[in-house]
């Protein structure tokens, strides 16, 4: 056996010193936490008064799994997540090439479409009530456009499934579409130009310059934007409770970060231990999909 | 394809605290280009070489003037209706395709009965390839090629939908010494294989010397002159000319001319009379003396207090000082058999008149003399 070289060692020892700082804040404040839940998520009966509890199983996850409230928030999550990523990538790509052409006003129009970003979650829920809900002196301003051509007025926050989804999803693709045109313009206005014109002296059709050359210079960009538009969606609630309150159970409309909150701290609160349950639950989800987009990111970017 | 630039002119409007004021980038440029040629487009950085390019092109539009492709005006016409290949300084080749679909791009956008079969696209490709030798690389992406690699496809890529004039900017400023040297003698050979009409821009006179059919010599958006790379550096017209052309560049002294009789300092270094001769005005002048007009002689007229003494092989570089010369330094050029003549701290040189140029001193254009043969007597 050969010995290894002391100063190998040290080396080794420094090289750990240096990493100390990170590990440790990201031990404590993510390692931990993250193996805590799943603790808490096996641990069943448990009693966060007397700290007890009777056995280890997946009791937990049986109960969230046949819950009809965490069914219904994992569909709405669902629904929201395949709605608006698609939706608001797409659309904001269309913005951002739409911004990208035009000379004249273009710093108005970026100004204007970054205003969602810097608003508060809470003040555009307010202005979305005033556009969509119904109150006892009007239907909302959507509800008068849809009567001026003809239609009868629909109840969005209060009414049918599908017009609260809409009014969510909407809402949604509004509040990401900001720091989504943010980074695809400066993805635009990073091609080099001298690609554009070596096409246009080719006399290359402008759809083809768009579909052969600008999208996939600007590929890696969208990819990163899916993703965390992925994570982002899966990962909504706050958006929720503006647009329909606290009680989303009651309103049908909870997600899965909602239900999670819901079983830690709602009115019928209190239970940890499917908290924990739902949120491993989603973290599995996530962890899912964002395995298959980097996959097929990759295989995009090794043809 | 005979290309023709008519009173060429662009201006831009000035921007910023110089709102109002255009800037001229290229002024009257008027130069007819021979069918088949390959033309360099010279001038220092700023000259308006590169918008002259962007012109026939067709990505400017001239202010005024107009631009003809044979018997066809193609000003109004943008780039992609001219029949040029452009290679860009940088390549511009696409990152995300093959060296392959890079060349058969311009011929996917084709539409109609000018769009060829997929088989007849790379037969075409491969074709160019071939031409260009890069045949081997067909599959490989931009980003795994050498940079001379890299400009073979850029070529290719040009060629492929048969340009009638193919423009090059600065094709050779992206390479090291080496490459560049065995790139520009590419470029002639393909140049001269494919018969196209090439025009390429650069700022490096021994690049433009080297491969052109012509020069055309730019300063500040002016043609200063045009002519065979030969013609050019033998007789420059004016002063920049002179001092653009030729490596290492020509030595400019303050003269006089006094009496048909030139002075540089106080010394009488060539004469100017002669029945034959036009007849030089007397005044002051600049006087450019190429580095090989100097021969050493140690009875000629023209004194230097040598400062070191470069051996090139063939050739000796002697480096010296002279009051009257504008620039730091005189460097002459001279055979190796006078290496004892120029070891001393004094040397003295007779000029040969051919490479000494009179320039007037405020238009800094060239004062025409024929020379005297030094056999005839001279001042001796």
């Amino acid at each position: 056996m050969k010995q290894k070289p002391i100063y190998r060692n040290i080396n080794h020892l420094k090289g750990w010193l240096y990493l100390l700082p990170a590990l440790l804040f990201l031990g404590v404040f993510l390692v931990y936490p993250l193996i805590d839940v799943f603790i808490y998520s096996v641990e069943e009966g448990y009693n966060s008064a007397s700290q007890t509890y009777f056995g280890i199983g997946t009791y937990n996850y049986s109960y969230v799994l046949h819950d009809p409230y965490f069914l219904q928030a994992v569909k709405n999550t669902f629904l929201l997540v395949i709605i608006t990523v698609p939706l608001s990538t797409g659309i904001a790509l269309l913005i951002s090439v739409g911004l990208h052409s035009v000379k004249p006003l273009r710093e108005l129009f970026q100004t204007v479409y970054f205003l969602p970003y810097v608003t508060n979650t809470l003040a555009v829920g307010l202005v979305f009530m005033i556009l969509f809900k119904k109150t006892a002196y009007s239907d909302g301003f959507v509800n008068l456009i849809i009567r001026w051509f003809g239609g009868s007025s629909v109840d969005f926050i209060d009414g049918p499934y599908w017009a609260k989804m809409f009014v969510l999803c909407f809402y949604t693709i509004w509040v990401v579409m900001p720091f989504k045109i943010l980074i695809l313009t400066s993805a635009l206005a990073s091609v080099n130009q001298d690609y554009y014109q070596a096409a246009q002296v080719d006399g290359t059709p402008r759809l083809r310059i768009f579909l052969r050359i600008t999208l996939p210079m600007i590929s890696p960009m969208i990819f990163y934007l899916v993703i965390t538009g992925f994570i982002g969606a899966f990962k909504a609630y706050s958006d929720a409770v503006a647009l329909f309150g606290t009680n989303l159970n009651a309103a049908g409309m909870n997600t899965i970060v909602g239900y999670v909150y819901d079983m830690l701290y709602g009115d019928s609160g209190g239970y940890p231990s499917y908290a924990a349950a739902a949120a491993i639950l989603l973290f599995a989800i996530v962890l899912t999909i964002t395995t298959i987009n980097l996959l097929a990111s990759d295989k995009k970017a090794g043809l | 394809m005979e290309v023709i630039l008519q009173n060429l002119t662009k201006t831009y409007p000035g921007r910023g605290k110089k709102r109002g004021e255009a800037v001229t980038a290229v002024r009257d440029f008027t130069f007819r280009i021979p069918d088949g040629t390959l033309i360099g487009l010279l001038g220092p950085s700023g000259c308006g070489k590169s918008t002259t390019l962007n012109l026939i092109s067709g990505l400017t539009k001239p202010t005024s003037g107009r631009i003809f492709f044979g018997e066809d005006d193609v000003t109004d016409l943008p780039p992609e209706l001219r029949g040029i290949g452009l290679v860009f300084q940088n390549y511009a080749l696409y990152p995300h395709l093959t060296v392959q679909q890079n060349i058969l791009f311009p011929l996917e956008n084709r539409k109609g009965k000018d769009r060829l079969s997929k088989t007849d696209m790379v037969k075409k490709a491969m074709e160019v390839a071939r031409l260009v030798q890069i045949q081997e690389l067909m599959d490989r992406k931009p980003g795994e090629l050498s940079g001379g690699q890299q400009q073979r496809v850029a070529i290719a890529r040009a060629l492929v939908k048969m340009p009638r004039v193919l423009l090059l900017d600065e094709p050779l400023s992206n390479l090291d010494a080496r490459l560049r040297l065995q790139t520009r003698e590419e470029i002639r050979r393909i140049q001269k294989e494919t018969g196209i009409t090439t025009i390429f821009v650069t700022h490096d006179q021994e690049e433009a010397m080297s491969i052109s059919d012509k020069i055309v010599v730019m300063n500040g958006g002016v043609v200063m002159q045009t002519g065979s790379p030969q013609e050019v550096y033998d007789n420059p017209e004016n002063l920049f000319v002179a001092r653009f052309l030729g490596n290492p560049p020509i030595n400019v002294f303050k003269g006089q001319v006094t009496d048909h009789r030139l002075y540089i300092g106080h010394e009488a270094v060539l004469p100017l009379s002669g029945t034959r001769s036009p007849q030089v005005p007397s005044g002051e002048v600049y006087v450019g003396i190429r580095p090989e007009g100097f021969l050493p002689d140690p009875n000629g007229p023209f004194t230097c207090q040598q400062k070191s003494v470069e051996v090139m092989g063939r050739d000796i570089t002697v480096v010296s000082a002279n009051p009257a010369s504008v620039n730091p330094t005189v460097r002459s050029v001279i055979d190796g058999e006078h290496m004892a003549d120029v070891r001393k701290p004094v040397v003295r040189f007779s000029l040969r008149p051919g490479k000494v140029f009179l320039f007037d001193k405020q238009t800094e254009q060239r004062i025409p003399f024929l020379p005297v043969p030094i056999t005839d007597g001279g001042l001796r």
